[in-house]
C-alpha cells in the first residue's frame, strides 16, 4: 500500500497553476525524487503533503489520512525539511533539537541525532554562529529527532559543499535503508540518480515523466558522445554540421558538442571519418552511458517545443 | 508507542523557551525592562520635586511616575514585546516550522504569551520595588489584590492587542515600526510621561479612547492616598477587556503561519486562487 498517494492535484495562484494535474505514489520505504527546475512546482506538491498547503482540487493523502485536515498524531509520524525556514539563532544546536524533539511522542536521543546530522563539533554552538551549510544539517536534524516514517526533504542540500552533499546522502540512504519512506525534491540530477529509487520529473506544474534512473536514462538514447567544437568550425554552425553528419540531433553548450546515439559506433565513425577528411582533431572525444541530466535535458527540450507549437 | 507529553510540560518548556529567547536578546531586554526603568529614574530627578494636584488631592510626581511606567512597561512587555518577536519569526519561518511538528499550535503561541506575561511581572516588580525603596511609594496590601486584577486585565489584553497586530502587519520591519507609533504617542496622551490635567480637551478624548490611559489610571489607583481600598476600577477594566476581546478576534481571524510573500496571504487572493 502506498504511504503517498497523490491523484490529479491542482494548485491554482489566480491565474498560475503551480500544480496541474499532478498523479504519483511513493511505497513505504521508497526514496523517491521529485525533480525540476525552480518554479516547477515541486515545492508547491510537498507543501501540500505536509499539510502546509491546500490543494486546488484533487486527492492527496499521506500515511492514509489527509495532510490538510490531519493533526498531531499524522505531525508526528512525518519530519519535515522545508526549502527555507530559520531556526531561533539564539538556542544552541542542543537545545533546539532538545526542545522540537520534546514534542514528539519518542523522540530520537539528542546525541544520536547530532552524530546522524554530522554535528558533533557544534553541538553547544548557538545556531546564529553556524554556516548556511551548517544551519541546513540543523534543518535535517530536526526532520528527523521525532523518527519519521515519512521524511519530506525539500532541496535538502542546496547550498552545500561537495563533501557535506555526500555527508547527506549517506544520511538519507541509511533513512532509507532503515525503511524511511523519503520524498525528495532537488534540481540535482546527481542527487536524484544517486539516491532516488524512482523519479517524477516535474515541468510547469506537470510530471512529464517517472521511473527509475535506469528506466529514464534507458528512455534516451542510451549512449553519450561529446567533443569540443574544433577551431575551425564556428561555434554557431555546430549545431547544423554535426547533426548532418551524425545524423541526430546534437545539442551545443559552449563548446562542449553532445549526442545521444543508439549505435555509438556509427556515429563514432562517422564522426572521426568527418575529422580526418576535414583534417581538425576532435578535442575531448569521449563515449559515455547517458546520464539523468541527459534525460532532463531532452524532457526539458521535448516540453520546451510542445509548448511552442501550441503557442 | 508511548504518550505525547502533557500539555502543561509542553506550554510550561515553551514558556521557558521563549524567556531564555527574550534574555539572549539583549536590545529586546534593554527596551522592554531597562528604558522604563531609566525613564522612572529621569524623570524623577527632572520632575520629581512637584505636586500634581488633581481633583481627589494633590500628591507628588514621585509616586505618581512609579504606577504609571510600571503599566507602560506591563503594556511593552506584552504589546510591544509580541507585535516585534511573533512577525520576526514568522518572517524567520519559526512559526511555519513549529507548525509542522506535532505541537498544538496554541501551545506554541500560548508559551509566547505566557513569557510575555512573566517579563511583566518582572519588570512591574522592578519598577514596584524601585517605586518603593526611592520615591515613597506607598504600598497598601489592601489594594494589592485590584492591583493584582488590574496587572492581570492589562496584560492579557495588551498580549492580544500585540497578537492582533503582529497578524496585521506582513514584515517584521513594519510590525517594530508600528507597534512604536502606536505605543509612544499613545503614552504621551494616556497619563504617563505627563500627568495631564492641564491637557486640551481633544488630547484628553483622544486618550480615553485607546486602553493604555484607563490601565495607567486604574494600576495608579492602587496605589494613590487618594483612592480607598479595595481600589478596583470596574469601568476601566471592563473596557481594557473589550479592547482585550478586539484584539483576540482580529488575531484569530488575522493569524498567519507563512512568511509573507511566500503564498497569496488577502482573503481575496485566495479565493482568486480556490475559484
Amino acid at each position: 500500500m502506498p504511504v503517498i498517494e497523490v491523484r490529479d492535484l491542482h494548485k491554482q495562484y489566480g491565474a498560475v497553476a503551480a500544480v496541474d494535474g499532478l498523479s504519483f505514489h511513493v511505497d513505504a520505504g521508497e526514496v523517491y525524487a521529485l525533480l525540476g527546475e525552480n518554479g516547477a512546482g515541486k515545492s508547491t506538491a510537498v507543501e501540500i503533503l505536509e499539510g502546509h498547503r491546500r490543494a486546488t482540487s484533487g486527492t492527496v493523502e499521506v500515511l492514509g489520512v489527509d495532510p490538510g485536515s490531519a493533526g498531531r498524531a499524522f505531525r508526528d509520524r512525518i519530519g519535515i525539511v522545508l526549502q527555507s525556514s530559520g531556526v531561533e539563532a539564539e538556542f544552541t544546536v542542543r537545545e533546539v533539537i532538545e526542545v522540537y524533539g520534546g514534542c514528539y511522542r519518542s523522540p530520537r536521543p539528542i546525541d544520536e541525532v547530532v552524530a546522524l546530522v554530522g554535528l558533533e563539533e557544534k553541538v553547544d554552538a548557538r545556531v546564529g554562529s553556524l554556516s548556511g551549510g551548517q544551519r541546513r544539517r540543523v534543518d535535517l536534524a530536526l526532520g528527523i529527532v521525532g523518527r519519521p516514517e515519512v521524511l519530506f526533504l525539500d532541496e535538502p542540500t542546496t547550498g552545500f559543499d561537495p563533501s557535506a552533499r555526500r555527508q547527506s546522502w549517506d544520511l538519507i540512504e541509511a533513512l532509507g535503508a532503515d525503511g524511511t519512506t523519503v520524498l525528495l525534491t532537488t534540481h540535482y540530477l546527481d542527487e536524484a540518480e544517486h539516491l532516488a529509487s524512482r523519479v517524477g520529473v516535474l515541468s510547469r506544474g506537470k510530471m512529464i515523466a517517472e521511473g527509475t534512473p535506469d528506466e529514464l536514462i534507458n528512455r534516451v538514447s542510451g549512449t553519450v558522445v561529446s567533443f569540443t567544437v574544433p577551431d575551425s568550425i564556428e561555434t554557431a554552425d555546430a549545431a547544423v554540421t554535426f547533426a548532418a553528419v551524425v545524423g541526430a540531433e546534437v545539442r551545443v553548450s559552449g563548446r562542449l558538442v553532445e549526442v545521444n546515439v543508439d549505435r555509438p559506433t556509427e556515429a563514432v565513425h562517422r564522426l572521426t571519418g568527418w575529422a580526418i577528411d576535414a583534417g581538425v582533431e576532435l578535442d575531448s572525444l569521449s563515449v559515455g552511458r547517458a546520464s539523468l541530466e541527459d534525460v532532463y535535458l531532452s524532457l526539458a527540450e521535448a516540453d520546451r517545443t510542445v509548448d511552442g507549437s501550441a503557442t | 508507542m508511548s504518550e505525547f507529553p502533557s500539555t502543561g510540560r509542553l506550554l510550561a518548556t515553551q514558556t521557558r523557551y521563549q524567556l531564555v529567547s527574550f534574555w539572549r536578546i539583549p536590545v529586546a531586554m534593554f527596551f522592554t525592562l531597562g528604558l522604563p526603568l531609566i525613564m522612572l529614574v529621569l524623570f524623577n530627578a527632572l520632575f520629581g520635586n512637584s505636586t500634581i494636584v488633581t481633583p481627589e488631592g494633590s500628591w507628588s510626581t514621585r509616586q505618581f511616575y512609579t504606577g504609571a511606567l510600571a503599566a507602560f512597561t506591563a503594556a511593552s512587555a506584552t504589546f510591544t514585546n509580541l507585535a516585534n518577536m511573533v512577525p520576526i519569526r514568522r518572517d524567520e519561518g519559526v512559526l511555519k516550522r513549529w507548525r509542522g511538528t506535532p505541537l498544538p499550535t496554541w501551545t506554541y503561541i500560548g508559551g509566547f504569551i505566557c513569557s510575555a506575561i512573566v517579563i511583566a511581572f518582572v519588570g512591574v516588580s522592578l519598577m514596584v520595588t524601585l517605586g518603593v525603596v526611592a520615591y515613597d511609594l506607598q504600598i497598601d496590601a489592601a489594594k494589592m489584590p485590584a492591583a493584582f486584577v488590574t496587572f492581570l486585565v492589562g496584560v492579557a489584553s495588551f498580549a492580544a492587542l500585540g497578537m492582533a497586530l503582529a497578524s496585521l502587519v506582513k514584515s517584521a520591519t513594519s510590525a517594530s515600526a508600528a507597534a512604536n507609533a502606536i505605543i509612544l504617542p499613545l503614552a504621551f496622551v494616556s497619563n504617563i510621561f505627563i500627568q495631564l490635567d492641564d491637557a486640551p480637551r481633544w488630547i484628553e478624548v483622544f486618550g480615553n479612547l485607546f486602553p493604555l490611559k484607563p490601565f495607567a489610571e486604574a494600576f495608579q489607583a492602587c496605589f494613590t492616598p487618594f483612592v480607598e481600598a479595595p481600589a478596583f476600577q470596574w469601568d476601566k477594566l471592563a473596557f481594557i477587556a473589550a479592547w482585550g476581546v478586539v484584539g483576540l478576534v482580529v488575531a484569530l481571524r488575522k493569524f498567519t503561519w507563512e512568511p509573507s510573500g511566500s503564498a497569496p496571504r488577502s482573503r481575496r487572493a485566495r479565493r482568486a486562487a480556490t475559484s
